[in-house]
Formats: structure tokens, C-alpha cells, sequence
């Protein structure tokens, strides 16, 4: 037993050492749970990592695997990466996190970056984006522009990240407009057009004069643009050919200043574990032109509010905030700490229904 | 004038040339693929073929392969034995995810007790749960003469939303920040599947597959239950005159099927994958359909066959990630590679006769 | 809860919609069937045929020259299945596996230069002051030509299988190919053909979701919806017109889910997620009391001289 393992680990290292020295170029993987082409969350990594690949053109090689399940295969291909001899891999998916932290192990010379997880090592970073950041814009415009005061909102999964999206955005709505009122409706799937469409068309069919969407797909857009008057915003792209209506403006994934920085802390050798939850000032999280379908003073109300988030003036999570349940969640004045907001699994208070389980 | 005529038996030596020939014909339309994207049809061939057994890192490919064919050996020797007889389930990827909850569930639910009970407790949850959910068509089956395709079809489905809602729910992991998914067992040690031998790739799931094929050679060679299988299958009529009971034969197939796919989902749960997450499934339950029937229902053909299927998977990913081959040029690739197999096995019961047919 | 917030109009035209790919897919496999093959590869020639008339609809600017390229794109993928089923005699469940394996890959390559594209739009049929009639305006009068189509074809079918000539010579091959083959027809022939309708029907309807329903290109985008046109089949005892009840059914189920939860009905979702999946499972232990509706050779192979 104890052989074995010696050998494994030892011929893991040459393998490694192997790879690592064959030549000069900095090699970064990246590992992909959808395929490339999906226009969504994948699709902007990809971007990311093409970003990467133009800025430092010869000093750097990337590879990908797309379409990689959770699980040991994702463990395996990380490993393979590895062995090939990659120097910084992106994983980035967060079903990918324990994953990423065995191989990791394995590979102390080899650097990780795991997205939207919370596990780290010496070797791993993780990293996500503010996205209730943009969420609180597109709520402000929401607020101001609905007439029936109806919202509708299209959640993928009930989880924290998706969870924290629908407070944010519901706050910065209510702020504005003390009337307005939230339809969430769960998809349960994290891509399946057909059904993100259907999900829009009845929160139309409903009221809804807005659709917000927590999922990737241009299907809501769709919708909306064929029933007429009701507003979207572009999700993880920026999903431009909805513009001006029924797209107003929209959040963007914007991986690439993040890829670009790692890559180049490598090439220097001055990478080293971190957390980074970046959002609108670092640029990670970006904001679709607002277009000339939203009411100038509406307009520039969002850019201000755009602005103080980017500056780091205003949080979008500020008291006094009450939970949904009537319990307080923040004093007058206090902001939300960044382990409340990873962990969110509450609706605030304003918001009807229940999060399923 | 070309015709086919049938051999009046079985050509031995065509049942092992049709894969060789399917599997260069693949290696030619696939390299033109490869080229038409641009790529080194060569190269691409040998990556996904090569690489894996024979290049710099097969020493950790190999025990890879293993672990990627194990689960589909195993649930495709279950699916086998109803296959023989006519019984079509094809559910055995909702079987594979029931036995997998089952088997985490039990796990978990002691936790963090240490016991060495925990994890044989594990594995007869995970067989009972894929038991359970394929006894749902085959009790309809028998009780109400129901096609057991399409409910055990239907169960994939059900068992998917069940597995979301447990993620999502019951077993998520307390202290996983509110994050789906259950604790990974890979940290507890009392429900770890660990490999055996490290490095090896061998773990509990893999001996459970090749008992399974051990098991099915000697069912099907020489037990009686294994003779009512292959007449059943090949002249029901006669079946009845010998004396096979149709009801029993039902419920141990399909039985059999979904407590072999139980515990290939038990197994990966509790070792290489760890945990219960919403998209645990990986599509092992339909994969093992198409190795069971590359494996032409035999064993020794099955357990070939999953390996065939494991190292183009492997090979797949080292060729996207070395040559850039996007995944879908892997999966036409192998979704040829099934054509040819499934084409070139005409010749094993077929043979082709030049020259006017005569006269009927 | 304000179950008022259901408009029970809009509802039902909204269940028309997103039942019509499965009436396209599962009518197909429904003459497929009737000729006594089982296609499993369904899911593989709607995303085939989503891909193809998308690419050409946009190409062309004309949807409905994308639903024809879609019908062709589908009658062609299914042609493979054909020659492996019907030439060289492969096993029929695990051909049609290999061919939805093999759509979803080729479709994905054909499409990597279609993604966030959006396409021309196919316009709602112009019935005049009929659409203004209240009710059953926006129900019945407020549709793309395609929709229309599916229904009428679901009439042509069941007219063809229980009228005519070229329907019984159908069911004959499909309820014993021995039989139909002494009787000096071309069993080979009718099926290859019955397998290239069943290719082009799914085609349209993976077409519909990517021209009208989404409409958007991208890989996998049928999402499965190619299964439940098999269970359908099944569901509907080959049956056309139970088959059109059905897929309103399955339409209707994802339809009244999301609709109860917009209106703030505390379900849980996966259960009612399970749910049209658990209904076809009651349906088809009730049905199967009628047992003279499954075609006997269905997944068998033939061949002239067995």
C-alpha cells in the first residue's frame, strides 16, 4: 500500500516536472461544465480564456475540456491538465470544488482557481463576481418602470447565489416604487430554453411587465419581445440583438481582466492564494449599455447608482433591512458581510412565497 | 447481384473481426472528421486510442479506466440478462440515481459515527433502492401487462426531480454555506468507497463489476435460471412448453438490473464522485444500454465493451484538451464508432452471396 | 396565493405552443412504430433538424424555408438509422441510442457559428376578425402557420393509418413482417420510409423550438423534450388522436406548474416536476388493459430469409 502510494505520487511529480519544463510557455487549462456554445456562463469563460490568449499571444498556450460532469471526470481532466503540464488551471464550475482541492493536492506546483466555490489551498484561489451588484441596478430600473407593478423573475435553482440576486434586486425595485411586487418562478434546470421560455410567457401571461432572469439562455427575451411592452435584461452576455426592447440593459460576466491578472501573477511568480469576490469596480461584473427605451432621468439614476456601487460608496445590502420573516437583518446603516452574502438562504422582508425546501 | 444470406450459425471468427473492423472504419471516418475540422487526423486517433493505455501518463489512465468503465460494466450486465429474455428496461440511469441516494442516505444518516457497519449497511441500501425502483415496471409488468420501457423510462425522470429536490434538500450538507449538495463522503471515512489500492484505480465498484460478469457467465452457461433466460429470449413459445415461468423470470431480470445499477450508483457516490449533488447523473444508466448491446449481451463482450467505451471517453477529453477538438467532434465520433459496430455485426450471422439470387 | 392571476386564455394558447414539437416528434414516431420499428433516436433528429432549419432560416431569411431544411435534415439522419436497421440488421434500441448520440454531436458542429444569433420570425397565421373573437380568438386564431400544421397532420395521419390503402399496408408490415412480406410487399421499403416521415416529423419539431418556441440556437437545446415524444407514443396507444390529448396534457402540466407558482402557490416544484411523468405511468397501467394496440413486430428485425 504504502509502495504503491510512494510510486503514484512519484510518478505523478515527473510527469509534472516533465511537462513543466518542456518549454517556456505559461500553459492554462481551463475546465468547462457546459459546452462553449452554450451563449451563457460557459460562453464567457471561453471569452475569458481567448482574452487570455490575446493578450500574451506567444508566452502562453491554453487548453479547455468542455462539457466536463461534476465528479471524477472533472477530476480527471484536471489531472490530465496537470500532467500535460499546465501551470494555472480554471475550474469553473462550483460542483468542480472538491475536486479541485483533491487533485490540487496532488499537484503542489501547479496552481488552481476555483470559481464560485469557498474552498482554498495553498494552490487554490476561488473566485466569483458581485453579480447582486448589477442585480441592484437593474431593480432600480425595474421599480421605476414597471406599470403593473408586477415583476416577474426566473430562478434556476434555489441556492444562495440566485437567492441573494432576488433580495437585491427586490430592495433596489421597492425603494423606488413601495407598490412593486415579485414573481419568482424556479425553472429547476440550469439550461432547457424551451422551458425558460415557457417560465417568461407566464409571468407575462400574469402581469409581469419586467422579466428578470437568473438563467442563460435569450428564450425570455423572446418571449418578451413578442408580447410587446414588457422590459429584460441580458444575463452572463450581453445579449444585444434584444436591444433596445425588450432589453434594456443587461449583466455581463466578464471574466477576462480576472484571467488576464492570474496568468500574468504566474508568469511572474507572484501568485498566491486568494478569495476574490470582485463586482462592478473591478470590472468583473459588467453593465450593458442602458438603452434609450429606459427614461433618461431613469437613465442616469442607474449610472449613479452604477457609479457609487463601483466606488465602493454604496452597498446594495444596506440596513435597515428586515428579514422576510420580520427578524432584523441589518441596523440602520450597517452593510451585510461578505459570509451573510455567500450564505444566503432568506428572502427579506416585502417578498411573498416560500424558497422551496 | 449482391444478397445476404444467413450463416446457418453464428461465424465464431466474425464475432471477434466485426469490432477490429468497426473499429478501424471508425479510426478512417474519423480522421476524415478531424481533418475536415482542421486537426491532425493522426494524431487525433492516437490520443483517443494511444494515449490512454500506452502513452507518458498511462499509469494514471489506466486505473482511470477502471474507474470510468466499472459502473457502466456493471449496470450493462443487469440490463443484459432482461435483454436476452425481451425485457426492455431501459430506466437504469433512474435506478443508478435511486441507488446512489439510497446508499448516501444511509451513509449519512450516521454520520459521523465511525463504524465498519456503515458501509456494508451502504451497499444494501444502494442495491435495495436500485431494487425498489425497477420492481416499480416489472410489478406492473406482470400485475397489468404495462410496458416496462416507458415506465422505466418515466422513473429516469422522476428519480432526476427526486434527486434535485434531496440535493436541494433533505441530505445537503449543513455546513456546506447553504450550497446544494450532500457532505462528501470521500471525508467520512466509515462510507468511503476508497480505491483498495491506491493509485489502482480499484475500488469496491469495480470488484462488484467483475463478480457481476463472473456471475453472469456461469447464470447464463449453466444454471437453469440462465437457460430460461436465452430460450425465453429466442422462442418464447418453446419457453412456455419447458416449463419457465414468465412472472418470475420478469421479476428477476428486471430485479437483477436494478439492483446491479443500485449499487454502480452506491459505489460512485461513495468514492469517486463523493456526493450527492443535482447533477450526479452522468448518463452511465443509458450509456450501459448501447455497452450491453456492443457487448452483444455477453459478458466477456460487455466487459470489452465498457472498456471500449470508458477509453474513448478518457482519450475524448485528452484529445480536446491537447488537440483542441471540441466535444462534440468526440461525440460524433463515437457515435460512428457504435454505427460501425452495430453495422459490421451483420457479418457474424450474415454473410454476403454474389450472383443472381435464385428463384424463391 | 392570487390564483386569479391565471388567465386561463392565455394558459391554454400558451399549452398549444409548447405542446406543438411534441405532436411534430411524437406523430412520427408513431407511423414509425405502426410499421413495426422502434426509433429511440428521436432527440437526435429534432436537434438535427432545430440546427438545420435554424441555419437556413437565418441563411435565407425565410422560416419557412428553415421548417423544410428541418424536415430534411431530420428525413436524412434517420435514413442511417434506416440503413442500419433495415440493410444490416443492427439491433433497433441501441441503434436509435447511437443516432441521438450521434445528432447531438453533429448538430452541436454544424451549429458553432450560430450561436447568439437571433432568426427571422415566422408571422401568426392572419385570420382576420377571427382573432378577435373573445376567447376563442387568442385560443384558436393567434398562431404560426406550424401549429396549425402539426394538428392537420395529426388528422392526415390518423386518416391515412384507419382509411386508406397505404395505412393498412402500414399496419400489416408493423403487426407481422413475415406475413406482409408473403403477401408480396416491400417490407423493407415501407419502413425505410415510415423511419425517413418519422426523421422529417421530428425535425420540424425540433425546428419549432428553435425557430418559434426559444428561438435561439444552441447545443442540446431540445433538452429532452425527444424522450417524452417516445413516451407519448406509448402514452397515446398509437393512437393519433389520444396522441394530440397527450401532448396537451404534457404541455399543459409544465404550463399549470409555472402558472401556480407565478401565482404564488407553495408547490414543491420537483414533485410537480414528477408529475406528468407519474401520470403517464397511471395512464399506461390503465391503458394497458388494451392490449391489441401495440404493433407485434415492434423492434423486431427482419429479414427476407428468416
Amino acid at each position: 500500500m504504502k509502495l504503491s502510494t510512494l510510486l503514484a505520487s512519484a510518478a505523478l511529480a515527473i510527469g509534472l516536472a516533465g511537462g513543466a519544463f518542456a518549454d517556456d510557455k505559461t500553459k492554462v487549462g481551463f475546465v468547462f461544465v457546459g459546452p462553449v456554445g452554450d451563449g451563457g456562463w460557459t460562453y464567457e469563460h471561453n471569452q475569458g480564456r481567448l482574452a487570455v490568449e490575446k493578450e500574451f499571444g506567444d508566452k502562453v498556450e491554453t487548453v479547455f475540456v468542455e462539457n466536463v460532469a461534476e465528479g471524477p471526470d472533472s477530476e480527471r481532466v484536471m489531472t490530465q491538465m496537470a500532467l500535460d503540464g499546465a501551470d494555472l488551471i480554471f475550474t469553473t464550475s462550483f460542483g468542480y470544488m472538491d475536486p479541485t482541492i483533491n487533485v490540487a493536492a496532488k499537484f503542489p506546483n501547479v496552481k488552481f482557481e476555483h470559481a464560485t466555490g469557498y474552498k482554498r489551498a495553498d494552490n487554490v484561489s476561488t473566485y466569483s463576481a458581485r453579480f447582486y451588484e448589477g442585480r441592484a441596478i437593474q431593480g432600480h430600473i425595474a421599480g421605476k418602470m414597471t406599470k403593473s407593478n408586477i415583476i416577474g423573475y426566473i430562478g434556476s435553482f434555489p441556492i444562495p447565489e440566485v437567492i441573494r440576486g432576488i433580495n437585491s434586486a427586490y430592495i433596489h425595485a421597492k425603494k423606488v416604487n413601495p407598490d412593486v411586487e415579485f414573481k419568482i418562478v424556479w425553472a429547476y434546470t440550469w439550461f432547457d430554453p424551451a422551458k425558460e421560455a415557457d417560465a417568461a410567457k407566464v409571468l407575462i401571461e400574469q402581469g409581469a411587465d419586467v422579466v428578470l432572469q437568473h438563467t442563460d439562455s435569450t428564450a425570455p427575451q423572446a418571449a418578451a419581445q413578442e408580447a410587446g411592452n414588457v422590459i429584460t435584461f441580458g444575463q452572463a452576455s450581453d445579449m444585444a440583438q434584444y436591444a433596445p426592447m425588450p432589453r434594456v440593459s443587461s449583466i455581463i460576466d466578464n471574466w477576462a481582466p480576472y484571467y488576464i491578472a492570474r496568468t500574468k501573477a504566474v508568469m511572474d511568480g507572484t501568485w498566491t492564494s486568494t478569495d476574490t469576490w470582485d463586482g462592478i469596480g473591478a470590472g468583473m461584473v459588467g453593465i450593458g449599455e442602458i438603452t434609450d427605451a429606459v427614461p433618461a432621468d431613469v437613465k442616469a439614476e442607474a449610472l449613479a447608482l452604477k457609479a457609487s456601487i463601483a466606488d465602493g460608496s454604496y452597498h446594495p445590502f444596506t440596513g435597515p433591512l428586515k428579514k422576510q420573516d420580520g427578524s432584523d437583518f441589518l441596523a440602520d446603516g450597517e452593510t451585510a458581510d461578505d459570509g451573510t452574502l455567500a450564505g444566503m438562504n432568506f428572502y427579506v422582508e416585502g417578498i411573498t412565497g416560500d424558497i422551496p425546501n | 447481384m449482391v444478397r445476404l444470406e444467413k450463416r446457418p450459425q453464428a461465424s465464431q471468427a466474425f464475432s471477434w473481426a466485426a469490432p477490429v473492423l468497426a473499429v478501424l472504419a471508425t479510426m478512417v471516418f474519423g480522421g476524415l472528421l478531424f481533418a475536415a475540422l482542421g486537426k491532425d487526423p493522426l494524431a487525433s486517433i492516437a490520443t483517443i486510442f494511444w494515449e490512454p493505455l500506452f502513452g507518458d501518463f498511462a499509469f494514471y489512465y489506466r486505473p482511470q479506466l477502471l474507474i470510468k468503465g466499472a459502473p457502466l460494466v456493471l449496470i450493462a450486465i443487469g440490463l443484459s440478462l432482461g435483454f436476452k429474455a425481451g425485457i426492455w428496461n431501459i430506466g437504469a440511469e433512474g435506478q443508478y440515481i435511486m441507488g446512489a441516494i439510497f446508499g448516501a442516505g444511509v451513509g449519512l444518516a450516521f454520520y459521523p459515527t465511525e463504524s465498519v457497519l456503515i458501509f456494508p449497511l451502504m451497499v444494501l441500501a444502494g442495491a435495495l433502492g436500485g431494487w425498489i425502483w425497477a420492481m416499480i415496471p416489472a410489478v406492473l409488468k406482470v400485475k397489468f401487462g404495462t410496458n416496462e420501457i416507458l415506465v422505466s423510462l418515466m422513473l429516469v425522470y422522476v428519480a432526476e426531480q427526486f434527486l434535485a429536490s434531496m440535493a436541494l434538500g433533505l441530505l445537503k450538507n449543513p455546513e456546506g454555506f447553504g450550497f446544494p449538495g450532500s457532505r462528501n463522503l470521500q471525508q467520512y471515512p466509515s462510507a468511503h468507497n476508497a480505491e483498495l489500492i491506491t493509485g489502482s484505480g480499484m475500488h469496491w465498484g469495480v470488484v462488484a463489476a467483475l463478480i457481476a460478469v463472473i456471475f453472469a457467465y456461469v447464470l447464463l452457461a449453466r444454471h437453469r435460471l440462465g437457460f430460461a433466460i436465452r430460450v425465453t429470449g429466442e422462442a418464447p413459445r418453446a419457453a412456455k412448453f419447458s416449463g419457465v415461468n414468465p412472472v418470475r423470470l420478469v421479476l428477476f431480470c428486471m430485479g437483477m438490473s436494478g439492483l446491479l445499477a443500485g449499487l454502480a450508483g452506491m459505489f460512485e457516490v461513495a468514492g469517486p464522485a463523493g456526493q450527492i449533488t443535482i447533477d450526479f447523473n452522468v448518463g452511465y444508466g443509458f450509456t450501459a444500454i448501447i455497452v450491453a448491446f456492443l457487448g452483444r449481451l455477453h459478458p466477456i463482450g460487455i466487459l470489452l465493451a465498457g472498456g471500449l467505451m470508458a477509453l474513448t471517453y478518457i482519450g475524448g477529453d485528452i484529445a480536446q484538451s491537447q488537440l483542441g477538438l471540441p466535444a462534440a467532434a468526440i461525440q460524433v465520433f463515437q457515435g460512428m464508432l457504435l454505427f460501425f459496430l452495430l453495422a459490421f455485426d451483420l457479418f457474424t450471422n450474415y454473410r454476403l452471396r454474389f450472383g443472381r439470387a435464385e428463384v424463391a | 396565493m392570487d390564483l386569479s392571476a391565471i388567465n386561463p386564455v392565455l394558459f391554454v394558447a400558451g399549452f398549444l405552443v409548447a405542446a406543438t414539437p411534441l405532436i411534430f416528434a411524437a406523430l412520427g414516431e408513431l407511423v414509425v412504430e405502426k410499421s413495426g420499428v422502434l426509433n429511440l433516436g428521436v432527440e437526435g433528429m429534432m436537434i438535427m433538424g432545430a440546427i438545420c432549419g435554424f441555419a437556413t432560416a437565418v441563411e435565407t431569411g425565410s422560416p419557412m424555408l428553415g421548417f423544410a431544411a428541418a424536415a430534411a435534415g431530420g428525413a436524412l439522419l434517420s435514413l442511417l438509422f434506416a440503413f442500419l436497421t433495415q440493410i444490416t440488421l443492427a439491433n433497433q434500441v441501441a441503434s436509435g441510442l447511437a443516432l441521438t448520440l450521434f445528432g447531438l454531436g453533429f448538430s452541436a458542429l454544424l451549429g458553432q457559428s450560430y450561436v447568439g444569433i437571433k432568426p427571422p420570425r415566422l408571422a401568426e397565421v392572419n385570420f382576420g376578425p377571427l382573432h378577435d373573437i373573445p376567447v376563442l380568438g387568442p385560443v384558436l386564431f393567434s398562431h404560426d402557420i406550424m401549429l396549425y400544421l402539426g394538428i392537420a397532420m395529426v388528422i392526415a395521419v390518423w386518416v391515412m393509418l384507419k382509411f386508406t390503402r397505404a395505412g393498412l399496408i402500414l399496419r400489416a408490415v408493423g403487426e407481422s413482417h413475415d406475413a406482409a412480406h408473403a403477401l408480396g410487399y416491400k417490407v423493407v421499403r415501407i419502413r425505410t420510409l415510415a423511419i425517413m416521415f418519422g426523421g422529417a416529423c421530428a425535425g420540424l419539431g425540433g425546428a419549432y423550438i428553435s425557430l418559434i418556441r426559444v428561438p435561439q440556437w444552441t447545443e442540446g437545446m431540445t433538452a429532452g423534450v425527444g424522450w417524452i415524444a417516445l413516451a407519448l407514443v406509448v402514452f397515446a396507444s398509437w393512437k393519433p388522436w389520444r396522441l394530440l390529448l397527450g401532448a396537451y396534457l404534457f404541455g399543459g402540466i409544465t404550463q399549470l406548474q409555472l402558472n401556480l407558482q407565478g401565482a404564488g402557490v407553495a408547490i414543491p416544484v420537483e414533485y410537480l416536476a414528477m408529475s406528468p411523468y407519474i401520470i403517464t405511468i397511471l395512464v399506461l397501467v390503465v391503458l394497458s388493459a388494451d392490449k391489441s394496440s401495440a404493433p407485434a413486430s415492434l423492434g423486431r428485425t427482419f429479414h427476407a430469409s428468416s
